[in-house]
């Protein structure tokens, strides 16, 4: 039973460790291109949105989970976005001051 | 075997590592705030917000993200052992980890006393406590994995894990790798952008 539940074929755990690897130099590369400021954080916002999703899909395993799993993590990302955007808005400066 | 066999619950997942999952849960709510807060606090104060490439050592940082990419291969590794019925392999997995995260903990207490010496300190501005704020939870949680990682190296030691039930070192995996997960993150909003 136990068994059953954690046998998933086994990801090529280094070709994600050289993944993750070439991807952090490129985002120190990135970092000290001369391009405009919007192109380079949004660059690096790219990159560590797939460093990050390498790491939980086949470190965490998060790609042979069940359903369950992907609910109990993408809850409290919805909310803490909400949270983020809702304080933002609020601190802009608006015509009604 | 028996106790094996109960730890999967009705949701067909095993307890424990759900137990751990909805902790992370918890922990993604901790940190996605205080990210949430040096962005909103960042874009509140841009006008005296250095760039971080002139105020930290991003060569050291940088160094010390291999660290923590490399620590996490190397939990990943020995796991990967364990269950193939390696115990010496999980032995030296679990042994370089510990040693990648109290190497990356030494670095940063390096950074951290270079940094207080030139006058940044957690009170001396919004950026400095912001950046102290941020990296010191996550340095804590590095701290708390190294003292986790270290109870689960002493009890595969103690021959506690089999390939058949190895639970206690994936949820300790999982726990290294969202902390690696988050420092990828951080890495990116305050060291780099």
């Amino acid at each position: 039973m136990n068994e059953a539940e954690t046998a998933h074929p086994q990801p090529n755990y280094a070709g994600v460790f050289w993944s993750l690897f070439i991807l952090t130099i490129l985002e120190i590369a990135a970092a000290n291109m001369p391009f405009a400021k919007v192109i380079v954080v949004v660059l690096l916002i790219v990159l560590a949105v797939i460093k990050a999703s390498l790491v939980a899909l086949f470190y965490m395993h998060l790609k042979f989970e069940k359903f369950l799993i992907y609910l109990i993590v993408i809850f409290p990302l919805v909310l803490a976005v909400i949270l983020t955007v809702m304080t933002l808005l609020d601190q802009a400066p608006t015509p009604m001051g | 075997m028996e106790q094996v066999e109960s730890h999967i619950g009705q949701m067909g997942v095993d307890s424990r590592k759900l137990g751990v999952w909805l902790f992370l849960a918890s922990e993604i709510m901790f940190f996605t705030g205080l990210i949430g807060a040096y962005i909103v606090l960042r874009f509140a104060h841009l006008q005296e917000w250095p760039h971080p490439g002139a105020v930290l050592n991003i060569p050291l940082t940088g160094f010390n993200t291999f660290l923590l990419i490399c620590s996490s291969a190397t939990l990943v590794l020995g796991l990967a052992a364990g269950q193939r019925g390696y115990r010496e392999g999980l032995q030296v997995g679990l042994f370089l980890t510990i040693l990648l995260g109290s190497l990356f903990l030494l670095i940063q207490m390096k950074e951290y006393s270079i940094l207080i010496h030139e006058g940044l300190t957690i009170s001396s501005s919004m950026y400095g406590s912001c950046f102290f704020t941020l990296t010191g939870f996550h340095g804590a949680h590095v701290l708390v994995g190294v003292i986790w990682l270290i109870v689960v190296f002493i009890r595969s030691m103690q021959g506690k894990y089999t390939p058949e039930d190895s639970m206690g070192v994936e949820c300790v995996g999982l726990y290294w790798h969202f902390v690696d997960l988050v420092w990828i993150i951080l890495f990116t909003i305050v060291y780099l952008i």
